[in-house]
């Protein structure tokens, strides 16, 4: 299965119970395979007529206490940041999964990694934020999607999965799993017509005076408690690594490889690999820094997640960046070639 | 002692935020009569709108949702696909659903969405503070347009949002009525409560009933003379009509 496709049938084996979604390259398998298959099962799709319109479908079934979701690609995501705030001022779960393309603009078709600002900042107007897991490999995208629902109904809010145009195009064999994973909460907030309860109000508006600000003070508690609890990270081979490579997705794919012809040429490298992308393995990239070593953030932009790290590392060590922007892939040789220069600069100090 | 009026249930006892003479009150009042009228509270889920009806839900008491500006269709959509037993109706106003909303609603009406919508035109946008909207009238004095709107400045001509809607194949049901003295208010009633039992009898597509009502602040009128306005002004500009259905 594709990428886009095993994410698909991945959120139809989690439940979902409305796909809603506008056609935009690179994810338009996702949008196909939903419109023939969440219908067979007796589920919900509908083609909006915009992406601002399929956030705010996402948004009403939310609101009824179903699990919707909607897909999309950089530009598409940006017009869905209105009602990605909405979502968050609502405290309404979601599932929106960005398979990212080159930008500023309509940019181009090919893979990037340039919305991580976006995804893992809020992206929208207002103090918020959105769970944003990173994954690497076609089963780690189809891992995501029952993860994604969960962490959205547990939390009641917004979960980004952010991919790219290659992962969502790539095939790979791919194992679903449908047994039960975390208890979740009732839903007594849903909007189901008023039987037997008083009404029920979802919003997103505080007008009296100090209470917008209490539930700014409430949303940052939950997101103190998600960052304490849901982060995840994969370290390979860090232990004695002089030098640590850091990246996500498809990117630590390739890192991966550099790492160990690195090790075949005797240097001693390592990779930190971030699940979540927000909350951000910040502890593990500061434990890593305690011991000098030199970092390496790679990535397909100019440099954005470059900045989690330097935050993380807090002036402990040297931090570094191979950026490639605008649809630029790093190759593994690229990548072995910038650890080579760095063992070469560590050596001559 | 015989009670020949009293509030109805689906309505809150609470003091009003809206000016005095605003049609939004009679609106609510005629929604909540027919929600009580059709036995429906207990399954409607109503979406109020951005605008001077944002807080219609501490007035109706029925679940409901307040969402972006002019994204209500999309809005209920998403509700009503995910839950075809439930009533669901989007309550917009003129910037709302006219302006901002438009792809919106032309839409959700183009998909036949079962879903009903109260659409009330006041010609103005009321809670930023009178600014010109769609359906302003030739000649009507806003905050931004102070010499009187006209097609000239490009400023444009009032935007028969009915009208347009009537002719897609996915409304069942159309109407213009006007808020304008007892036989209009009336009618108004019979025009919302035509638009819920079309949708609890399932009829195949949306259903809108746009609202002419009065907003004496921005019009900068006395409350009578408001009324009187609708009559002799706006509705040459928007005919009281049955377009469809």
């Amino acid at each position: 299965m594709c990428g886009n496709e095993a994410l698909a049938e991945a959120a139809i084996v989690a439940g979902c119970d409305a796909y809603f979604g506008y056609p935009i390259t690179p994810q338009n398998e996702i949008t196909a395979y939903m419109s023939e298959r969440m219908p067979q099962e007796g589920r919900v799709f509908v083609q909006s007529e915009s992406e601002l319109a399929a956030i705010n479908m996402v948004f009403g079934a939310a609101a009824t206490g179903k699990r919707a979701m909607t897909s999309s690609s950089s530009p598409g995501v940006s017009l869905m940041q209105e009602g990605i705030s909405y979502l968050a001022g609502a405290e309404l779960p979601a599932v929106v999964v960005n398979v990212m393309r080159g930008g500023p603009g309509l940019g181009n078709i090919a893979p990037s990694q340039a919305d991580y600002f976006q995804a893992t900042r809020g992206g929208g107007h207002g103090d918020y934020r959105t769970i944003v897991l990173g994954p690497s490999s076609v089963q780690e995208l189809a891992d995501c999607m029952p993860l994604a629902f969960d962490l959205a109904d547990q939390y009641r809010m917004t979960v980004m999965i952010l991919a790219d145009g290659i992962l969502g195009q790539m095939m790979e064999p791919v194992t679903l799993d449908p047994k039960p994973r975390r208890p979740l909460p009732p839903k007594p907030w849903a909007l189901t017509g008023m039987k037997d309860r008083p009404q029920n109000i979802v919003r997103s508006l505080y007008l009296a005076d100090g209470a917008l600000e209490e539930l700014n003070n409430r949303l940052m508690a939950k997101y103190q408690q998600i960052q304490a609890n849901e982060v995840l990270c994969e370290q390979y081979r860090v232990e004695d690594a002089e030098i640590v490579i850091v990246a996500y997705g498809i990117v630590a794919r390739i890192a991966r490889a550099a790492v160990d012809q690195a090790r075949d040429e005797g240097i001693c490298a390592g990779m930190i690999r971030p699940i979540t992308l927000w909350p951000f393995p910040s502890d593990q990239i500061a434990a890593a820094a305690e011991t000098f070593r030199v970092f390496l953030t790679v990535e397909m932009s100019c440099g954005q997640m470059v900045e989690d790290v330097k935050l993380a590392v807090a002036g402990k060590c040297p931090v570094l960046l191979h950026g490639r922007p605008g649809g630029g892939v790093p190759t593994t040789d690229e990548v072995l070639d910038k650890i080579r220069q760095l063992t070469i600069r560590a050596g001559a100090a | 002692m015989n009670t020949v009026f009293k509030r109805t249930s689906v309505l809150k006892d609470c003091p009003t935020h809206y000016c005095p003479g605003c049609g939004h009150g009679i609106a609510h009042r005629l929604v909540a009569e027919v929600i009580d009228e059709l036995d429906i509270q207990d399954r409607t889920i109503g979406i109020a709108p951005v605008g001077c009806a944002v807080l219609a839900y501490n007035y109706l008491d029925v679940d409901m949702v307040e969402v972006a500006h002019g994204r209500a269709p999309a809005v209920a959509t998403g509700m009503k696909r995910t839950n075809p037993d439930k009533i669901i109706f989007s309550y917009q106003g003129d910037g709302d659903l006219a302006a901002i909303g438009t792809a919106e609603i032309i839409h959700a009406a183009h998909r036949a969405e079962r879903i009903t919508v109260i659409f009330i035109n006041n010609a103005v946008f009321g809670m930023t503070g009178g600014q010109m909207a769609p359906t302003t009238m030739l000649g009507q004095v806003t905050a931004t347009t102070q010499q009187g709107r006209n097609p000239s400045n490009g400023q444009g001509y009032p935007l028969q949002v009915s009208e347009i809607l009537a002719l897609l194949p996915g409304t069942v049901y159309v109407e213009r009525c006007a808020l304008n003295g007892v036989p209009g208010i009336r009618r108004t009633k019979a025009a919302m409560k035509h638009a819920f039992q079309l949708q609890m009898d399932d009829a195949p597509g949306l259903s809108l009933v746009e609202v002419l009502s009065p907003c004496p602040t921005y019009w900068r009128m006395s409350p009578a003379k408001a009324m009187k306005w609708i009559d002799e002004q706006m509705s040459r500009a928007f005919p009281i009509a049955r377009l469809k259905g």
